[in-house]
Formats: structure tokens, C-alpha cells, sequence
């Protein structure tokens, strides 16, 4: 029998302590936040990013999440979940952060994230990638790339920076704007 | 774990980035199209979350916060089944559920409306679909509450849900609403939905579900994208 898909709504503004209870400090489980890997492993890497409104405005009350392969390019494997999620309400800056491992890429395609997107004022997520800066030949060969305008590729590509001597991929994702992130119907 | 690729996100289902009776999607609704994507792998996989992420009392919300009675309001459960397109259980999945409490109130931090907390009522839970899709949670009913969108704007009853599905592309968030609330013809966010698909929100209720001297039954079924017809090759 063929039915109907159930329409998206909001998150609305109090997600926190249904979905990121912990980070916020509410009395309730969390099941997964924003450290994919602990800080035993030594590839770990930190991607750090705000989510940008219209008037260029950190939005605080986004949720974001993350879905990658692990460094072998597996998705699901049993000792790398793959899964991270965080909201931008606790930082001072209104930035998500996430401690990952940089994820291995199928043959011909670069690197990636996938980022799916939530908030107040947004009535149906929306789902975004995140590439490499660091990763320019592969980038230059990924068919999914190809598939986007050129001048607007650099919407997805995170940049490298160095915070308080610590290196660090910086993702900002911008919902409007002449910056506007690439989104996908995926 | 890889699955079949899903279908297309339905837009004749789901409302549009920008909404402008809602008045937040006017500066946060991306504005240039979504660029269409081919689902390869990881699309066609996600994060599993089943019977191992729940505790006993996390479906249970009058009875997961309590401390030193029972959470004030109307008594509820709600059940129903979570289905692929093609009318197949989706088996072994989280949902997440967050709301207000009977007065109107969230314990988020953020909110502002005067109306109580309730010590014994946190708002959220969890539970996880079982071999035939089928979850059951129990709660309070929540109330209405004023938001700030427009004059005298009041949000309907409602309660959000969090679901994965079987891939990253069947993820879906969304809020459940109760039949015959006045306030659902007046909600931007409600009527954010193409009007086709907006029912598809209103839980039904049941007297067959409801508990006898006990609480009140909501019937509500969620459906998530179904298998895709041209695995990992590209839509137009």
C-alpha cells in the first residue's frame, strides 16, 4: 500500500532538552553529541562553524548534524558511529563544534560530511556537505561537486585556521546571502 | 547498515524553506534552489539507533521527571506505527519527543511564557519502534501557548517528534496536533504544510487505544520516505 510522507515542521526554539539535553544541561539523556571521536585518537580533528541568518546574524538556536565514513570510507562500522550532533546555543559565539576523524572518500570523490540543518524558522530541514580545503585535487574530481555552480562551491569548503595555536577546519554555513551555502535535495 | 536509496523528499508534502506568515523563515529559509543530489552511500545509510539507546521510563513522561508527585494535567498515550511509503514497518528506530507541559510551559530556559513549571514533568522522551513499526509513549496533554510570530499569536496543542528511519535522507522532524483544536486554522506553522498533507499532522483520537480510568488514546502514524526507484544513479 502506498501512503503519503508525514510533512516536516520546525524544530521549533526549544529543541534542546528533547535532542541535546546534556550540552544544555537539562536532566534527560543525549544520545550522541558533538565529540564523534574521544580524545584518544590521534587523528582527530575539530570543525567549528556558525550558522549564519539572512542579515549575517549567528543564529543560536540551530541544531546541526553531522554524518560521515569513517576513515576508511565505511559508513555505520561498529567502532566509528559516524553520527555527531550539536545545537549552537551554548557556545559564547554561537558556534557548533564537532571533534571527528576526516573520512576516507570512495574512489574519484573527495572527502566528506554530511550536515543535515535545524532550526526555528526553518519548516523542513535542510542538508548541506562539508568538503576539505586541504583536499584540492580530490575536490577538483568530485562528481558531486561538479554538479554545483563553480562560483558557489566554496560554500563547501571548509577552511583551515589556527585558534589559540590549535588547527581547526572552520565551516560557517550561511542560510541566505551572497555567501549562501549550496544546500541539496538529497 | 546499507539500504535500498530512499524516494524524493515529497514537496507536495512538506511546507517551503520560506513561509512569510511564519515569520522567522523570512531571513533563515535558504533562497536559491536545492541543488538535486544522487544518492550514493551516504545517503543510503545512517545513524542506527535502537532498543539499546532507551531506559525503562524514557517513553514514559508522566513518570520520567517526577519528584515528588505526579506531573498536574490530562493523562495521555500515544501510539501508532512508523511506515515506509511502500506501507513497510520501519523497524528497531528512535524517536525523540519534546513539549510543553500542561499548562502551556517548556522547561527550555528561553521560555518566557508565564504560565507554570511543573515539577514532576520534564517534557521529554524517548521510544523505539518495535517489529511492526508500532512505538507507544505515555505523557500529559500539552497546552496551548502564546509565541511572538504576530498580535495574539497562540501555537496549538502540540508535540514534537524526532525520527530517524532507516537513512540520513529519511530523517524527519516534525510536530503532532490534536483533532478539533481552533487554533490549527490560524497557526503559520501548521498551515506552513501544502493543504493536501496538513491532516496528515492531526493525531486521531481512540477510544479503543484510550485506557480505562487511566488516560485518553491519540492514534498517530508517521510515514517516511520509501525505497527509491533508480538505486544510486542520478536524478535528473
Amino acid at each position: 500500500m502506498m501512503s503519503e510522507q508525514t510533512p516536516s515542521q520546525t524544530v521549533g526554539p526549544y529543541f534542546a532538552y528533547g535532542l541535546a539535553a546534556q550540552q544544555y544541561h537539562y536532566p534527560h539523556g543525549q544520545i550522541v553529541d558533538g565529540e564523534i571521536v574521544g580524545e584518544g585518537t590521534d587523528t582527530r580533528i575539530r570543525i567549528v562553524g556558525r550558522v549564519l541568518d539572512g542579515l549575517g546574524e549567528p543564529i543560536p538556536d540551530a541544531l546541526i548534524e553531522f554524518w560521515q565514513a569513517d576513515s576508511e570510507g565505511r559508513y555505520g562500522a561498529e567502532r566509528f558511529g559516524g553520527f555527531g550532533r550539536q545545537g549552537t546555543g551554548t557556545d559564547p559565539n554561537g558556534r557548533f563544534v564537532f571533534d571527528t576523524i576526516k573520512p576516507g572518500a570512495a574512489a574519484g570523490a573527495a572527502p566528506f560530511v554530511t550536515i543535515v540543518v535545524f532550526m526555528r524558522g526553518l519548516l523542513s530541514h535542510v542538508y548541506t556537505r562539508l568538503y576539505f580545503a586541504d583536499e584540492e585535487a580530490a575536490n577538483a574530481a568530485d562528481p558531486v561537486l561538479a554538479t554545483v555552480p563553480a562560483e558557489r562551491r566554496r560554500t563547501l569548503i571548509a577552511s583551515r585556521e589556527t585558534s589559540d595555536g590549535r588547527f581547526q577546519y572552520r565551516f560557517d554555513i550561511h542560510m541566505q546571502g551572497g555567501n549562501e551555502t549550496v544546500f541539496f535535495d538529497l | 547498515m546499507i539500504n535500498a536509496p530512499v524516494s524524493k523528499r515529497d514537496w507536495e508534502s512538506h511546507p517551503p524553506l520560506i513561509h512569510p506568515p511564519y515569520t522567522s523563515t523570512v531571513l533563515r529559509g535558504p533562497t536559491k534552489p536545492l541543488i538535486p543530489l544522487a544518492h550514493g552511500l551516504a545517503e543510503s545509510t545512517g545513524p542506527v539507533y535502537g532498543h539499546e539507546s532507551v531506559q525503562a521510563l524514557d517513553g514514559d513522561l508522566t513518570r520520567n521527571a517526577r519528584r515528588n508527585g505526579e506531573p498536574l494535567g490530562e493523562r495521555i498515550v500515544v501510539t501508532g506505527r512508523v511506515l515506509d511509503e511502500d506501507g513497510r514497518p520501519v523497524r528497531n528506530t528512535l524517536i525523540e519527543i519534546w513539549q510543553a507541559n500542561a499548562a502551556g510551559r517548556y522547561v527550555h530556559k528561553t521560555d518566557q511564557h508565564e504560565a507554570p513549571l511543573d515539577p514532576n514533568f520534564l517534557g521529554a522522551g524517548r521510544c523505539v519502534t518495535n517489529d511492526e513499526g508500532a512505538y507507544k509513549f505515555y505523557t500529559i496533554k500539552p497546552g496551548a501557548y502564546p509565541w511572538g510570530n504576530h498580535f495574539n499569536a497562540w501555537r496549538p496543542n502540540h508535540i514534537h517528534l524526532s525520527l530517524f528511519g532507516n537513512t540520513i535522507a529519511s530523517r524527519l522532524v516534525t510536530q503532532m496536533y490534536f483533532p478539533g483544536d481552533p487554533l490549527l486554522a490560524l497557526d503559520p506553522i501548521y498551515l506552513g504544510v501544502p493543504e493536501g498533507a496538513r491532516e496528515r499532522l492531526i493525531s486521531r483520537f481512540s477510544i479503543d487505544v484510550t485506557e480505562p480510568d487511566f488516560c485518553l488514546g491519540y492514534v498517530f502514524d508517521i510515514v517516511l520516505r520509501g525505497r527509491g526507484e533508480t538505486p544510486f544513479e542520478g536524478r535528473k
